[in-house]
């Protein structure tokens, strides 16, 4: 007996890398076009509906999903190749990377079919934005302290209080939030949260207020409910059992490319200022950048090799976010200190380093805290190790 | 390359579970444990794995090979199995029978230099070479007139000098001085210490997982006996998040050196693309989750850890001197990274994404 996690050596098979030459070439054509500039950083254009109703058109949202809702029924692995290709050409996916990731999924799962058959196929086709209702100020990492409440009424619930740091929410069509439908028992504190779709266009008494990030960026909010109306129909999965799903959601949100690749313009802006011939200072800083990326890569590839495979691999999961986050955190210190000695007038690149850089560096402090801190996430390893009850 | 899908892993499990449970082994007074384990290791075949029938070995795969070598790391394999795995393998290449027995080889580092003069002898010294006290046979890669050779030599055809590797155990400095081999072949075209470095370097980043397996066992296994201020120290938070880290690098340390190890296990020529990147960075991730992971585990421990009674120091002595063989961490991180350097910033992506 090992306590010690597996993580098998999937390899992509053919049709992946099939997939991966049409979508860089995709992406090499719309850059070509001026629909975005991989380059550029700290931009709101991430919400870009021609765009995304491209890769709707491509028929690369909703990979995953049964075709009867628009999905197309193909492998995670490769929609891990199209997730993959996007991130690192920092491509404008905001319109569908919740949707597609996370919030699609939890609908198959728990949602009617005439909600089903509503809503999937617009995501599919690139046209519907999803945001995540789980925060509050009184309630972070600790989401079961959670206290935005739903009363039942005729025919649906009406819902008070607020939620916050919501990305999305000034875009979005809808939210899965989850609000608190009874009290926490003595036994269970978790029980008593019911997730619900919220229709962000169509509901009164709803009002979102931007909260600028300290990078200057909008892109998440306080979304303040005041008597908001939710039909029946809305209600997600089983009343005061949202605690219970939610797991299999976490095994999607935390193993994905996204996890270690959002400051990944930086290494590629490092390599072209450490020119061809990096002295050895150089070389090995970007030899041990370049090893450990390769390690969290094939880690995260397995483990949507597991989900493949039908599993629900949380623990997996919450180690390559763990991993993963703090290393694209110190991403930009580590390429600082690598380049420190190579003079400006040795590149041509040194702008553009030094403002990917700065972009990185900036953002760098939200990484491990967005979507489960690191210690909420070593609560979770550790969980799994036995140390400790779920 | 789960332990039940192979039943090579398994027997080899079994023989050490039995034969060289590390508890038993630390607290022998004498070896006499070492002759029964060998003889049960080498009777099942599983040290000559990487030989073919008709050069004296048993013919498995490279993956079964590699399956006995990640097991050997889970138990700090106190006999020299992974050196004779090596040494068959390299003398294979030359064609060269391999003899029953122990062997170790040489270099095991980048910078070491045997040559094999015109007159056929070898010379050159080579250092942090393991069980060159116990191993009859020490396998050679040396540089000849024309190029790469494999060559055979009793292992008291050399200087043989006890040094202390960097964690403190034994490890020998190898020099010879016209020494006589006894068999010397060419190697193939194509391969060169380089090569024997990238096969060397993985099969040590493996047993490192192994054994980076083991002490995350044996430390969530202590935290949960251990009690202090009155609970079991496994129930603070300080305590479950450095054995969460732990986990996370015996994780990183296993995905990889699992990865690099899969991949020469089902290329044609270990020249083949992306093999270079899975080894060194194997070598280069294992690297640093043994020194990261190594400290973990004794923090845990506490000062029992720190005893030679306990069996901690069995593997993480191990992981640290593992570092130095087939080229350190530093050694392959500069290399990988002029390799990517002069491949140039637009071919960063596409080659981690070949993987
Ligand atoms: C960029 C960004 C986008 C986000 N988008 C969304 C979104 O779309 N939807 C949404 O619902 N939320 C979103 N969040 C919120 C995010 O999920 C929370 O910030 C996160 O869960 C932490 O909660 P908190 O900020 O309240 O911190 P707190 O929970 O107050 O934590 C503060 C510190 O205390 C530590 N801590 C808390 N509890 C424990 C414990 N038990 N043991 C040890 N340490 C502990 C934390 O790890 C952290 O270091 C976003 C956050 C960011 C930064």
């Amino acid at each position: 007996m090992t306590t010690a996690l597996n993580f098998d050596p999937i390899r992509l098979p053919k049709e992946c890398e099939d997939l991966r030459k049409e979508v860089r070439a995709f992406i090499k054509q719309e850059i070509a076009a001026g629909t975005w500039d991989p380059s550029a950083v700290g931009r709101d254009e991430a919400f870009n509906y021609d765009f995304s109703r491209k890769v709707g058109e491509k028929g690369w949202i909703g990979l995953t999903w049964p075709k009867k809702y628009g999905g197309h029924e193909r492998t995670f692995l490769e929609r891990y190749v199209v997730t993959e290709e996007f991130r690192v050409a920092n491509a404008p996916t905001r319109v569908f990377f919740t949707a597609d990731r996370q919030s699609g999924p939890t609908l198959l799962k728990y949602a009617n079919e005439d909600i089903k058959m509503d809503i999937l196929p617009r995501i599919c086709r690139g046209e519907c934005c999803f945001g995540i209702g789980m925060s509050e100020p009184g309630s972070g990492s600790d989401l079961f302290a959670a206290s935005t409440k739903a009363t039942k009424v005729d025919g649906g619930w009406l819902i008070n209080g607020s939620k916050i740091w919501t990305s999305n929410a000034h875009r979005a069509d809808y939210l899965i939030a989850i609000f608190r439908t009874s009290p926490p028992t003595r036994e269970n504190r978790r029980h008593g949260l019911t997730s619900f779709l919220v229709d962000m266009k169509n509901t009164k008494g709803i009002t979102c207020n931007p909260i600028i990030q300290l990078s200057g960026l909008h892109e998440f909010n306080e979304v303040v409910f005041e008597d908001a109306f939710m039909p029946d129909a809305h209600l997600l999965g089983e009343k005061d059992g949202a605690w219970k799903q939610a797991t299999s959601e976490l095994a999607y949100e935390r193993s994905g490319p996204e996890r270690f690749l959002e400051t990944f313009q930086v290494m590629i802006e490092l390599v072209r200022v450490l020119g061809e011939k990096p002295d050895a200072r150089g070389a090995e800083g970007l030899g041990r950048l370049v090893a450990q990326l390769h390690t969290l890569r094939r880690m995260s590839v397995s483990v949507n090799g597991m989900l493949q495979a039908g599993k629900e691999p949380v623990v997996e999961g919450s180690v390559v976010k763990d991993l993963g986050t703090i290393w694209e955190q110190k991403l930009p210190h580590k390429v600082r200190e690598i380049a420190a000695f190579v003079e400006p007038e040795d590149t041509a690149n040194r702008v553009a380093f030094e403002e990917q850089l700065a972009f990185a560096t900036t953002i760098a402090p939200k990484l491990t805290i967005q979507g489960g801190t690191t210690e909420v996430l070593r609560g979770i390893i550790a969980a799994g190790l036995g140390l400790r009850g779920r | 390359m789960s332990d039940s899908d192979s039943i090579v892993a398994e027997t080899a499990a079994r023989i050490f579970a039995d034969l060289a449970d590390p508890q038993t082994v630390n607290a022998a007074k004498d070896q006499a444990w070492k002759a029964p384990l060998w003889s049960a290791l080498e009777e099942n075949g599983l040290t000559l794995a990487w030989v073919p029938d008709d050069l004296g070995g048993t013919g498995a795969s490279l993956a079964d090979g590699f399956e006995v070598i990640s097991v050997a790391g889970r138990f700090a394999a106190p006999v020299p199995v992974m050196e004779t795995l090596l040494a068959g393998w390299l003398l294979t290449q030359g064609r060269i029978a391999s003899p029953a027995g122990m062997m170790t080889l040489a270099p095991m580092r980048p910078k070491d230099r045997i040559t094999l003069g015109g007159d056929g002898m070898l010379t050159g010294r080579a250092r942090g070479i393991p069980f060159a006290g116990d191993a009859a046979h020490v396998a050679v890669l040396a540089h000849g007139p024309k190029g790469a050779v494999v060559a055979l030599a009793e292992t008291k055809s050399a200087r043989i000098a006890e040094t202390r590797g960097i964690a403190g155990n034994t490890v020998f400095e190898l020099t010879f001085d016209k020494a006589k081999p006894l068999q010397v072949a060419d190697a193939p075209a194509g391969f060169s210490q380089e090569t024997l470095m990238l096969m060397g370097a993985t099969v040590r980043s493996l047993a490192s997982a192994g054994a980076l397996a083991a002490i995350l066992d044996i430390s969530v296994r202590y935290a949960g006996e251990r009690v202090a201020f009155e609970k079991t120290i496994s129930k603070f938070q300080a305590v479950q998040h450095n054995l969460a880290r732990l986990a996370g690098e015996s994780a990183a340390a296993s995905a990889v050196a699992t990865s690099a190890a899969d991949a020469i296990s089902s290329a044609v020529t270990l020249a083949a693309p992306g093999i270079y990147l899975e080894a060194a960075s194997a070598r280069i991730r294992t690297a640093e989750a043994a020194t990261e992971g190594s400290a973990i585990a004794h923090q845990v421990h506490g000062a029992i850890g720190y005893t030679k009674e306990h069996i901690l120091h069995r593997y993480t002595q191990r992981l640290l001197t593992w570092r130095d063989d087939f080229g350190n961490e530093s050694q392959w991180a500069v290399d990988l990274g002029t390799k990517v350097a002069a491949a140039g910033a637009d071919e960063l992506w596409p080659l981690v994404a070949s993987r």
